[in-house]
C-alpha cells in the first residue's frame, strides 16, 4: 500500500515514513503543499496523511482541490488543532479520518488500514480468499487454519492481489506498490517474492497471466 | 473630595459671592436715594420756614427769647427733624420741639453741611433770610438715614437668610441627579466581569461624558486587541509544541519496535534532534515574551563587541553545520540605542543562527557593517520571493523542511520594532541571503 505523507516537520514526517513503513505501508514523504500536487500528479498512492499547517499554505486547500477534481482518494487529516470544530472542519472538508497530535503509530496504521479497507468496499478488517485468512494490521494469515508469515514484501505483494481477487496486476503495478522514491528496484524482485508466497501457499495459488501480470487464482 | 462637594462648594461661594454685591449695590443705591429725597426735604422744610417767616404772619419776638414750635410727635422720624432759627446776630429766635440747645451748624451760607451736636450727627440746611435777619436752618440726624438703610438692608437679609438652607439643599440634590449618568457609568464598569471588552452599552450620554467614554471604549478595543493577539499566540505556541512531540513521540515508538539496530539508532538520533529543536522553539517563544517586556532605557554598545558575542554564542552550531561564521564589523563602531542593547543582541543572534541553518556545508556566515546598518549574509539558497513577504509571521517555515522553528525572523522583526530600527530582506539572487538590522536613528 503506497501512501503520501505530506508534512514540514522533518523529524515527524521521517518518523511517520518509517513507522508506516513498518506496518507494511511503502510511504514516500513530501514537506510542502506544491511537491505534494506533483506527486499526486505523478504517482498513484491509495491514501494520503496529510499535515493542516503547511510552510505554502493549508492542507485542507490541497484536500478541497482533490476532492473538487471527483478524486475518492482516502485523506487522513493530521494536526496540531484538534478542537472539536477543527475536526469538524477537517471532516467537512471531505477528509476520511482526523488524528490530533501527539498520537499513537499503531493508531496512524489502523486509522489508515480502515479507510483504505472502506475506500476498497469492504468492511472487514480480514481478508479472505481459497481459504487464505489475510490480517493486515499483524501483517500475517492462515491458510486452512494453518499460521503463516510473510516478509513485509512479501506481504505487500499478497495484500495486493487480494484486494481484488481474480483482477491482473502488472510488475510495474505492484513494484510502485513495493517501492517509494528513495527505494531502488531491483530486478526480478516482484518474481522472488511471488515464488517465495507459492512456497508457502502452494503453487496454484497465484497464477501467471503471460504478459500482462499476477493474480489469485479462482475459488474452487 | 467629591466632584459634587467640589461643585456644591463652587456654586455656593458664587451665589453667595454674587447675593452680598448685590446687597452692597442695593444699600450704595438705598443710601443714595434716601440721601436725595431727605435732602430735597430739608431744603424744601427750610424754605417753608423762612418763607413763613417772610410774610410775616407769624411775629417774631422782638425779646430774642427762643420760641419753641410745638410739633406733634408722629411716627419714629418726629423727633429726628428739627428746625432753629437765628438772628444773624447770633441770638436764637426760635426752634422746634425736641431741637438741641446748640446751634445745628457753624456753616452759615445757605446750603448743606453737617455737623457734630451733643455726640449726634446731623445733616442741616441753612437758609440766609437777610430781609428778617435770620438764618433758619433746618436738619435731621444721620442715624435716621442709617436706620432707614439697614431697614431696607435687614428686609432683603432677613428672606435670603431663610432661603439659603433650602437654596443649598436644592443645589445639593440637583447636583447629585446631574452627575447620576457618571454614577450609572461607574456602576456599569464596576459590574463588568474582567473579560467583557465589549464597548459600553449606547444610550443617550450627556455631551460632557462622550470624550470619556470614547476614551474608554478606545481602551476596552485596545485591550481587546492585545488580549486577542495573546490568546493567538498562546494557542499558536500550544499548536506548535505538539508537532516536536508528535515527532518525539513517533520516534521513540519506532525506536522500541525497530527491527533492527539501524532503525533503532536513527530514530534515537532523530529523538536527539527534536528534543534539541524543541529547546530551541521553547527558548524563542520566551525571548520573544521577554523581548516584548524589554524595557526602554537608553543604552551604549559597542556593535563590535556585539558581533563577536553572537559568534561566539553560536560557535557551537557554526560547527557542527560546517558552516565558518565570521563579524567584520570594525573594533570601535559603537552606537547609543534608545532601548535595552538585549533587543539588538536577539535580533542579530536569531538573523545569524537562521542563516547557519540555511547555508550549506562547508559555506560562510558574514556579518558586517555599514553606517547605521548590520548585516547578515549566508550562501544558502535565498527565501523563495513566494515566502518573502510572509518570511517575518510568526511560525512561517522556509520550505525546505529544515530544523527552523519559523519564529527566528519573527523575534528579528519583533526586536527591531521595539528598538524603533527595523529589519529588511533584499530580493535574494537565488545565491546567498541577506538580512540587514537598520538601527534608529539612520
Amino acid at each position: 500500500m503506497r501512501i503520501l505523507i505530506v508534512e514540514d516537520d522533518p523529524v515527524l514526517s521521517e518518523g511517520l515514513s518509517v513507522g508506516l513503513g513498518l506496518s507494511g505501508f511503502t510511504a514516500d514523504s513530501v514537506a510542502t503543499l506544491g511537491d505534494a500536487r506533483a506527486a499526486l500528479a505523478d504517482s498513484a498512492f491509495a491514501g494520503v496523511v496529510l499535515d493542516v499547517m503547511l510552510p505554502d499554505g493549508s492542507g485542507l486547500e490541497l484536500l478541497s482541490e482533490i476532492r473538487r477534481g471527483g478524486s475518492e482518494l482516502p485523506v487522513l487529516l493530521l494536526t496540531a488543532r484538534d478542537q472539536v470544530r477543527d475536526r469538524i472542519a477537517g471532516l467537512d472538508a471531505g477528509a476520511d479520518d482526523y488524528l490530533g497530535k501527539p498520537f499513537d503509530l499503531h493508531e496512524l496504521a489502523a486509522r489508515m488500514r480502515a479507510i483504505l479497507r472502506r475506500a476498497e468496499g469492504r468492511a472487514a478488517a480480514v481478508l479472505r480468499w481459497n481459504g487464505l485468512e489475510l490480517d493486515p494490521a499483524r501483517m500475517c494469515g492462515t491458510l486452512h487454519g494453518a499460521p503463516l508469515s510473510f516478509s513485509r514484501r512479501e506481504f505487500a505483494v499478497l495484500h495486493a492481489l487480494m484486494e481484488r481477487p481474480g483482477q491482473i496486476l502488472s510488475k510495474p503495478a505492484l513494484e510502485e506498490r513495493l517501492y517509494g522514491w528513495q527505494e531502488e528496484i531491483e530486478s526480478n524482485t516482484v518474481e522472488v517474492h511471488v515464488h517465495h508466497l507459492r512456497a508457502k501457499l502452494g503453487r496454484g495459488f497465484i497464477e501467471t497471466v503471460r504478459g500482462l501480470g499476477y493474480r489469485v487464482a479462482a475459488e474452487g | 473630595m467629591s466632584l459634587r462637594l467640589r461643585l456644591f462648594l463652587i456654586l455656593a461661594l458664587a451665589t453667595g459671592a454674587i447675593w452680598f454685591s448685590a446687597v452692597i449695590w442695593i444699600e450704595h443705591s438705598t443710601r443714595a436715594q434716601v440721601t436725595r429725597v431727605l435732602d430735597a426735604r430739608l431744603a424744601e422744610a427750610a424754605r417753608m420756614v423762612s418763607s413763613l417767616l417772610s410774610d410775616r404772619r407769624i411775629a417774631m419776638a422782638g425779646d430774642g427769647a427762643p420760641v419753641a414750635i410745638p410739633l406733634d410727635p408722629h411716627g419714629d422720624y418726629a423727633h429726628q427733624l428739627s428746625c432753629q432759627i437765628w438772628s444773624l446776630q447770633g441770638t436764637l429766635v426760635g426752634q422746634s420741639e425736641g431741637a438741641p440747645q446748640a446751634q445745628l451748624t457753624g456753616d452759615h451760607g445757605t446750603g448743606y453741611s453737617e455737623s457734630t451736636v451733643d455726640g449726634e450727627t446731623w445733616r442741616v440746611y441753612t437758609v440766609e433770610n437777610a430781609a428778617l435777619g435770620v438764618r433758619v436752618m433746618v436738619g435731621d440726624s444721620l442715624g435716621v438715614r442709617d436706620r432707614l438703610v439697614s431697614g431696607v438692608i435687614e428686609g432683603l437679609l432677613l428672606p435670603m437668610a431663610l432661603i439659603l438652607p433650602l437654596l443649598a439643599a436644592a443645589l445639593w440634590v440637583s447636583l447629585g441627579r446631574g452627575l447620576a449618568p457618571m454614577h450609572r457609568l461607574a456602576e456599569a464598569l464596576r459590574l463588568r466581569s474582567p473579560s467583557d471588552l465589549a464597548p459600553l452599552p449606547a444610550g443617550p450620554v450627556p455631551a460632557e461624558m462622550r470624550p470619556m467614554r470614547a476614551a474608554l471604549d478606545d481602551l476596552f478595543a485596545r485591550l481587546g486587541k492585545a488580549r486577542e493577539a495573546e490568546r493567538d499566540f498562546t494557542a499558536f505556541a500550544a499548536h506548535e509544541l505538539k508537532t516536536p512531540l508528535a515527532g518525539l513521540r513517533t520516534q521513540a515508538q519506532i525506536a522500541r519496535i525497530a527491527p533492527d539496530e539501524a532503525t533503532r539508532r536513527r530514530a534515537l538520533h532523530n529523538i536527539e534532534r527534536s528534543v534539541d529543536r524543541t529547546d530551541r522553539l521553547v527558548r524563542q517563544l520566551l525571548e520573544l515574551s521577554a523581548i516584548e517586556r524589554e524595557g526602554a532605557a537608553p543604552e551604549r554598545v559597542d556593535l563590535a563587541l556585539l558581533g563577536a558575542e553572537v559568534c561566539a554564542d553560536l560557535a557551537p552550531l557554526a560547527e557542527a553545520r560546517g558552516v565558518a561564521l565570521v563579524s567584520e564589523i570594525a573594533a570601535g563602531a559603537a552606537r547609543s540605542l534608545p532601548a535595552s542593547a538585549f533587543l539588538l543582541h536577539a535580533a542579530l543572534r536569531n538573523l545569524v543562527e537562521n542563516a547557519l541553518q540555511a547555508s550549506p556545508e562547508g559555506g560562510t556566515v558574514r556579518i558586517w557593517q555599514s553606517g547605521a546598518v548590520l548585516t547578515v549574509e549566508d550562501e544558502g539558497p535565498g527565501i523563495p520571493e513566494a515566502l518573502r513577504a510572509r518570511a517575518c509571521e510568526r511560525f512561517v517555515r522556509g520550505t525546505q523542511g529544515g530544523d527552523g522553528s519559523g519564529l527566528g525572523l519573527a523575534i528579528a522583526r519583533v526586536a527591531m520594532e521595539r528598538l524603533g530600527g527595523r529589519l529588511e530582506l533584499p530580493a535574494s539572487a537565488g545565491q546567498g541571503q541577506r538580512a540587514e538590522v537598520h538601527l534608529p536613528g539612520a
